[in-house]
């Protein structure tokens, strides 16, 4: 092995979308600390500018640019590494590195690839090289042919036979993958797959067989080791990414586990992996046969979750190897005195559940299979199957109180279970309460057995709980079978704080476990800790505790649960940075979060990780062992802050603002009446239950109006109604009205601008804000709207008014900690629409453009330090940040890509510039989108938009574009003399159709505005938007952004892109 | 629905008094030994048939157990295939949480119903770990399984017996028909490694723990001592026959208990570990390579450091605490490694152990066949 490289680049994953998540920062920012230790210089590009690996003490430099080979060649050319580091920036740098290695950018600056070799990544994503490669060595993989186009394809097909599966090779999470059970089901897919990707690959479908994944470690020096397997609950058909995993494996043999370890050190030997790789395999559930399905040469998720279930930090000792270290030479950081090059001993299970939220989008079918839809999953750790599976399915925050309980039935058991839905384990749930048999639900579902014999057991429990007397065993077992005190006292009719009391009495309680990475062999002084009921001692001693406690007294910071759409991995941010702060300050500090995804969860974050539910039971229970100074729940998003009310009733501290201030934020009708009180504008609204009351209100405030549920209930959105038919029409389909649930309506302000405030205030007063503004009109979710910091359009008085509401409420709801309000914004009349007492999404985008954490100064604030207020004002920047949402409509088929009042985005990325338009473009780039080259097709209803938009129009002609429209876009700007092509709408069946343009690929950018928000629309534009995202065209759906894109391309034609750090700004 | 309820419950009294509380799942027999904890994380069968567990209480660290069942016992020419010898070795087994019910293809009957079917006590409902830590911080324990009343006979320690005469066979059996005759003395020997040596090119001759064959030396091309239970130094016999073979430029391999039993011969040390190693996740380095191989291991005795004569080297050590795992003559076939590389449990990464044997096997009888050649 040659030198250690000096200076490192790193590059990063981007935006968090579906198949592409957290799991990369954890990865990335392991990493960076790996390289730091040996004093390597780094440089990281990534533009997810919420990401802990992006803090300004993580790398030494740091672009929040995109990942595309063009730019990151120019920042290599800037700052001339020697060595880059593609496999912890998930498929995103994978796939750029294989760019630039192809366009032999490493050799013309002399850069190497550390780590895997180029072959090596090479060897695992070609599917043809991949299995000759394991044809070499005489490991099978599924029968399979790679096809380049669908002629080849369908031949084929015909050789293997049907059914069988379609992969799309270079794809992320499985997409453009599927089942094809006929010549019609192959032919739709083999569309959609070339959409995407240059080759598909055509397998043996292995219906039933298990799934079991291994993740390997191998050095130059060839040691080889299996850090930890994995068991997908869901057999094959199922993306792992969708299935329920545990680990270790469960059904397995010795013989089996075995002889698939040794094929995965056979095969990562032959491939020449160095660091950490995954592989999957396909076992067959009666016979001694087996599949190699795939290897990923990098960090993955899977990746991720082994580290977090084995203690075994993977992606730091990934790094290391990639310097050419050995893994003799590493040591083992749990226990300190072993070494590195061990297989981990696990003396609990874990389980891991993916998080969907497909309630969010009406199009797309609840079915799951080999793509990806779930947008982040948790893990559960314990010591029996079944409280593993009753953690995992309440920490998935979905409304249910565990495997049993929930108020879920199945009209069609059969085939929600034979054809599965994100509801599949409930469905057999039901099943089995409806006495159906295991053999029956084996055969419909290929589960294992085993799995569904650990479900009933809980399902009998349950029933069990019913009949017999609560006595302390009972209660003991119960317990240990993984029900929550809410669940006992549903079954035996008592209350929740009943069963805590009696449970307390009788001494039982959970225990506190480490996860020590050899099952106690050794002594071990890890702080990684779950909870259990199988036990009869901790490990951790109370008495030891309380003595810490005395010198520095702990804190308990909440983290934010599963990724989902609306929060996501800017809690982390601020849930770390909230814990870094309060160490800083001499606390011990403890973090309790159970996403797998995130660096929360690392264990070097805090002093006392608690790898457990964020439920008021489970605070309760540890609050109670660890006795701390309070709680910090306003930096973890809704979760925590959910828990209050509860913290204040049950005299647990909290720190920060008061508990009983949040719910009057929190709650509309008090909150409504404090901003009446302090003569503060809101938008009308009223609570009612009648349709007749709700049509005059409307009639009084005039259309539209926008409607909410105010009762939580997944799956009923809000909307926005335009008239008495869309409202009639709403209530029939969408929601059940009544006086036991009311909706809330308000006026719906249409072109007003939106304004947010993000601040950080002391005992009421603020001490720094940051006001950024939205590019899209209100109408937009915030989370999917661009976002823009300092505000650059907004006027000084509107300004003025923000600032001075912001310290009215401060100093109304005595905060103490974060807050974010936001507004509308109109003619320089500014209302709020709402106000929360805890971090926003938009915290880590201010704080690192403003380069003023605001989650270190809440904190602060929180934990009593004196700080007075900052004389800072954002109006002194002289650079613009740009926030922009990442979508990932392209997995969910049949979404319309348009934006609306909920919210759909998965992810994010911000970018600086010297301007707006800078700003702008590179973060509009960092999605994916790409910047036009020739061909752009424009539909835009109603003439009103449509002069609005004839300037911009004008520009895209004078640049050069040549542009297409549908029919009355085409005719309206014709008539202003501009030059425009007509294409017939999908419908028309028409030549020159739209459809044959896109499939063609002969439009480089799709402007398409929707009629209304929020209505759907099956027709036209649908068609179009949904063309676009299915073969790769960049759209733009709102107006304001698509001007401002013409103005920022405008801009672009002027000056070259600049590759600024962000430390040059 | 049997549950967990519903067994006879049971309890685990250490020798230091401590008693842990659990449920009866195999058969309802008290008794006695010496509780030790395994790591491994599937392969009940494997470890409970592995005659090194003889006298001894095995402490599964893996929570669920009972999963898969238990496989019909499969023969092939008086060798056992899927599991390391023909019954169960461990005196009992306790777990955290047996699983009642089981699915696995291969299987023939639940654990419970094996142990009850070969009278072997078992508990579950056990915080395993809070036990594991005891007996890691305390050291090995002596233990009884108690049912209703108190078991009143005092704490014996099964190391005190010769436990390698009990396990041992009886007989001298014959494997093979190969042209290399390999000696395998049996200390209570797993049919893993009779199944590693059982190739087309050899016959196993199979003998008794304290069988002579210091007359006949000649008639063997290799000796293999086995694996066992125990302190080495109780097979005073076998180590006074290796002590004359040693002598000899036979071929010699021992594994496990006979790596111990050829330090003693060579005039090294063993002492007893404070808790042994026992899993599948044992690093060792080879220091020859510097490569560093992952073992499965179980042994509750180790040799000595700096007690091996001049002309032995170490050649491998544990990555984690640096006992000695393998031993080498500086010029002599003849060589012992503390773990299994016949695995059954865990991994086949060393087996190649088996293959260098062989090869040596193969010089040194080309070498006689050239000595004893001009003799006619």
């Amino acid at each position: 092995m040659a030198e250690p490289p000096r200076k490192v680049l790193l590059l990063g994953s981007g935006a968090l979308r579906i198949g592409q998540s957290g799991e990369f920062d954890y990865s990335g920012s392991q990493c960076l600390k790996a390289l730091r230790e040996e004093g390597i210089a780094t440089i990281l590009v990534n533009p997810n500018i919420a990401t802990i690996q992006t803090s300004e003490d993580l790398a030494n430099r740091i672009y929040f640019l995109p990942i595309t080979p063009e730019i990151v060649e120019k920042i290599i050319e800037k700052e001339r590494p020697d060595g880059i580091l593609l496999s912890f920036g998930g498929q995103t740098a994978l796939n750029c590195g294989l760019a630039l290695a192809k366009a032999g950018v490493f050799q013309k600056w002399n850069v190497h690839v550390l780590g895997t070799p180029l072959e090596a990544i090479e060897a695992t994503e070609d599917r043809e090289l991949f299995v000759k490669k394991l044809q070499e060595i005489n490991v099978k993989t599924s029968h399979s042919k790679a096809a380049r186009n669908i002629e080849e394809a369908r031949s084929f097909a015909n050789d293997i036979g049907f059914p069988l599966m379609l992969r799309a090779g270079f794809a992320l999470g499985g997409q453009g993958s599927g089942v094809a059970h006929d010549e019609t089901e192959l032919h739709f897919l083999l569309k959609q797959a070339f959409a995407y990707a240059p080759q598909v690959l055509l397998e043996e479908y292995l219906e039933g067989w298990k799934e079991i994944e291994y993740e390997v470690v191998r050095d130059h020096a060839d040691n080889c080791i299996t850090v930890c397997n994995m068991e997908n609950l869901d057999p094959l058909g199922i993306h792992t990414g969708e299935s329920i995993v545990v680990a270790p494996s469960q059904t397995l043999t010795d013989e089996e586990y075995h002889s698939l370890r040794r094929i995965s050190i056979q095969v990562i030997r032959h491939l020449g992996i160095i660091g950490e790789c995954n592989i999957q395999f396909a076992l067959h559930p009666q016979l001694p046969e087996y599949r190699v399905i795939e290897v990923n040469a990098r960090l993955s998720r899977s990746s991720a979750l082994a580290s977090k279930a084995t203690g075994y930090p993977l992606a730091f000792i990934a790094a290391k190897l990639a310097l050419g270290k050995t893994l003799p030479s590493l040591g083992n950081a749990i226990t300190k005195i072993t070494t590195a090059c061990f297989e981990p001993a696990l003396d609990y299970i874990v389980l891991k559940f993916p998080r969907w939220d497909l309630d969010k989008f009406k199009e797309v079918s609840k079915h799951i299979g080999t793509e990806m839809k779930s947008v982040g999953e948790v893990m559960a750790i314990g010591r029996t199957f079944e409280e593993v599976l009753q953690k995992a399915v309440r920490m998935l925050e979905v409304n249910m109180v565990g495997v049993v309980g929930n108020d879920l039935s199945f009209t069609q058991v059969r085939e929600a279970i034979m054809y599965p839905t994100d509801k599949r384990l409930f469905a057999i749930v039901h099943a089995l309460e409806k006495g159906i048999s295991i053999d029956q639900i084996a055969q419909w579902s290929h589960i294992n057995k085993w799995f569904l014999y650990k479900i009933e057991n809980i399902v009998a429990f349950s029933r069990l709980l019913q009949i017999q007397k609560l006595t302390p065993d009972l209660l003991r077992r119960a317990k240990q079978l993984g029900f929550s005190d809410y669940q006992i006292a549903k079954y035996t009719g008592m209350q929740e704080d009943e069963v805590r009391s009696l449970r307390k009495h009788r001494g039982i309680i959970p225990y506190i476990k480490q996860i020590d990475t050899l099952a106690a062999e050794y002594p071990a002084k890890t702080n990684y800790l779950y909870l259990t009921y199988q036990g009869s001692e901790h490990d951790l001693t109370q008495e030891e505790l309380s003595k810490k406690n005395i010198t520095s007294p702990s804190i308990i910071v909440l983290g934010s649960g599963a990724y989902r759409i609306g929060s996501s991995v800017e809690f982390d941010w601020s849930a770390v940075n909230a814990v870094q702060t309060a160490r800083t300050l001499g606390y011990s500090t403890v973090m309790i979060n159970y996403n797998p995804e995130t660096v929360s969860t690392d264990y070097d974050c805090c002093d006392r990780l608690y790898f457990d539910e964020l439920s008021f039971e489970r605070l309760q229970d540890i609050y109670e062992f660890e006795n701390p100074k309070g709680i910090i729940l306003s930096v973890g998003g809704q979760i925590p802050n959910n828990l209050a009310l509860q913290c204040h009733e049950k005299n647990l501290r909290v720190l920060g603002t008061s508990p009983v201030e949040i719910d009057r934020a929190e709650n509309r009708q008090k909150f409504s009446q404090l901003l009446d009180t302090l003569h503060i504008p809101q938008p009308e609204w009223q609570e009612m239950d009648t349709l007749e009351e709700i049509k005059k209100f409307a009639k009084r405030v005039e259309f539209p109006v926008l409607i909410r549920p105010s009762y939580v209930l997944s799956g009923a959105a809000m909307n926005v109604v335009f008239s008495d038919e869309d409202l009639e029409k709403y209530l029939k389909d969408a929601i059940l009205l009544s006086p036991k649930y009311p909706v809330i309506v308000s006026k719906f302000e249409t072109h007003s601008k939106e304004i947010e405030i993000d601040a950080v205030a002391n005992k009421g007063e603020v001490i720094l804000y940051a006001i950024s503004e939205h590019i899209e009109h209100a109408g937009v979710h915030s989370g999917d709207a661009t976002v823009v910091f300092p505000a650059q359009k907004t006027y000084l008085e509107t300004t003025r008014k923000i600032k001075r509401i912001a310290k009215l409420l401060a100093r109304a709801l005595t905060i103490t900690g974060p807050f974010n309000i936001q507004f509308l914004a109109k003619n320089n009349e500014v209302k709020v629409i709402e106000c929360n007492l805890r971090a926003s999404r938009s915290f880590p985008f201010v704080s690192k453009v403003f380069r003023q954490n605001l989650i270190d100064l809440a904190t602060r604030s929180m934990l009593g330090e004196h700080i007075p207020p900052l004389d800072k004002s954002a109006l002194d920047l002289d650079y613009v940040g740009v926030k922009v949402p990442q979508f990932s409509y392209s997995r969910l088929k049949g979404t319309d890509p348009v934006p609306s009042v909920e919210m759909a985005s998965t992810g994010e990325v911000a970018c600086l510039g010297e301007d707006l338009y800078e700003a702008f473009l590179n973060a509009l780039l960092s999605t994916g989108f790409t910047i036009p080259q020739k061909n752009i097709l424009i539909s835009i209803p109603y003439d009103e938009n449509r002069f609005l938009f004839l300037e911009q129009v004008k520009k895209l002609h004078d640049l050069g574009y040549i542009l297409y429209g549908t029919e009355d876009t085409t005719r309206f700007y014709n008539r202003f003399g501009i030059p425009m092509y007509m294409l017939y709408k999908v419908h028309e069946e028409k030549k020159p159709n739209i459809s044959d343009f896109i499939m063609t690929k002969q439009i480089d950018l799709i402007i398409c505005i929707p009629g209304k928000y929020s209505i759907v629309e099956r027709g036209d534009k649908y068609v179009i938007r949904r063309l676009a995202v299915d073969h790769n065209v960049s759209l733009i759906n709102n107006i304001q952004v698509a001007s401002l894109f013409v103005d920022a391309l405008a801009q672009k034609r002027r000056s070259p892109q600049v590759i600024k750090a962000w430390d040059e700004y | 629905m049997v549950h967990i309820l519903q067994r006879k419950k049971a309890s685990l009294l250490l020798e230091d008094g401590s008693l842990f509380h659990g449920f009866s799942f195999g058969a309802e027999i008290p008794t006695q030994g010496e509780i030790v904890f395994n790591t491994g994380m599937m392969s009940y069968p494997e470890s409970m048939t592995d005659p090194s567990y003889a006298g001894q209480v095995i402490v599964f660290t893996y929570p669920l157990i009972g999963n898969y069942g238990v496989p019909a016992q499969k023969r092939e020419h008086q060798i056992v295939q899927n599991m390391e010898s023909e019954k169960i070795q461990c005196r009992a087994i306790i777990v955290a949480e047996y699983s009642d019910h089981y699915a696995h293809p291969t299987a023939a009957k639940s654990l419970e119903h094996w142990l009850k079917e070969e009278k072997i006590s078992a508990l579950t409902g056990i915080d395993t770990r809070a036990l594991t830590k005891k007996l890691r911080e305390h050291g090995t324990m002596l233990g009884k399984i108690i049912f209703d009343t108190p078991l009143h006979e005092p704490f014996l320690d099964p190391n005190e017996q010769n436990l390698v005469a009990s396990v041992s066979t009886k007989q001298r059996i014959v494997y093979g028909d190969g042209p290399f005759h390999i000696l395998v003395i049996d200390c209570g020997i797993k049919h893993g490694i009779l199944r590693s040596l059982s190739r087309p090119d050899t016959t196993l001759i199979r003998v008794p723990w304290d069988y002579d064959f210091t007359d006949e030396i000649e008639m063997y091309d290799g000796i293999v001592i086995s694996n066992g239970p125990g302190d080495p130094k109780m097979c005073d016999k076998t180590i006074q026959h290796l002590r004359q073979a040693i002598q000899t430029y036979i071929p010699l391999f021992g594994i496990c208990l006979g790596i111990q039993l050829l330090a003693l011969a060579a005039g090294a040390n063993t002492y007893k570990l404070k808790y042994g190693h026992r899993s599948q996740n044992q690093p060792c380095i080879d220091l020859i390579t510097k490569r560093c191989f992952i073992t499965a291991q179980n042994h509750g005795f180790a040799i000595e450091k700096n007690t091996l004569p001049e002309s032995w080297n170490t050649w491998f050590i544990n990555a984690n605490d640096g006992t000695i795992e393998g031993i080498q003559h500086a010029t002599k076939p003849i060589f012992a490694v503390q773990f299994h590389p016949e695995a059954c449990s865990g991994p086949k990464d060393t087996s190649w152990l088996f293959d260098y044997f062989l090869q040596e096997i193969k010089k040194y009888k080309q070498q006689q066949t050239v000595l004893t050649q001009p003799h006619g």
